[in-house]
């Protein structure tokens, strides 16, 4: 049996995609929770990804890095113009069954997500060391993912 | 206002290029400024001007340069008043 992927392209047949990655610093992160403290969390999280990355010790900024990773991901598979607002707590990550992450978006990003048409957006994350990463994959179901 | 916004970008945008070479409609993210960067700036400013960006100046556009950083400020300092 034979699998295909159609990346998007105008005219073409299939299921049209976007990818996104990013990368962020732990130590980033860090330090930016010891300067700004809520300030910075209530801007950037939601209440749910806050209560997610909490441990006996206080909060764990890999975990924190790790979805600000994902959100910007996100981000680049929305592609917003330059003069679209999107606050970064339009996009979280819910930890579902399993411990799978699933992004969900509101507000804003919502927006963005069906004015190109997007069906569904999948990500994956991960930290190691100083380095959270994150990747994200929109599909469309226009083969030209959007691009027209 | 661009000098003080100057300041701040210097502090906390972790740019790549040397201050010397900053000039106000530089473009911050071609200059080195990550995403998370961009939010430690917004808080400073936040916190230096006493003022605070709504969602609708949450815009790549808004934090790409010193003089749109600027622009914005004045905005939201004179719709707060005196």
């Amino acid at each position: 049996m034979r699998h295909t992927l159609t990346t998007p392209r105008p005219g073409g047949a299939g299921v049209g995609f976007r990818i996104g990655l990013d990368v962020a610093s732990v130590d980033d992160v860090r330090a930016a929770l010891q300067r700004w403290g809520d300030r910075y969390l209530s801007r950037v999280y939601t209440a749910a990804e806050i209560e997610d990355c909490r441990r006996d010790e206080g909060l764990a900024a890999e975990r924190l890095a790790a979805r600000f990773a994902a959100k910007e991901a996100v981000v680049k598979v929305l592609r917003p113009r330059r003069d679209d607002p999107l606050p970064w707590t339009a996009i979280a990550v819910h930890r579902v069954a399993e411990g799978a992450p699933e992004a969900r978006l509101s507000g804003a990003a919502a927006q963005l997500a069906q004015r190109d048409g997007v069906q569904s957006v999948e990500i994956s994350l991960t930290h190691e060391g100083a380095i959270a990463a994150a990747v994200a994959l929109a599909t469309f179901a226009d083969p030209t993912g959007g691009a027209a | 206002m661009n000098d003080r916004i100057r300041r701040l970008v210097i502090e906390h945008a972790r740019l790549a290029i040397a201050p010397a070479d900053l000039h106000d409609d530089s473009d911050l993210y071609a200059c080195g400024m990550t995403s998370h960067a961009s939010v430690t700036l917004m808080l400073a400013v936040e916190e230096d001007l006493d003022l605070e960006f709504p969602d609708r100046l949450l815009t790549r556009e808004v934090f790409s340069s010193i003089a749109s950083i600027a622009t914005a400020a004045d905005g939201l300092r004179a719709v707060a008043g005196p």
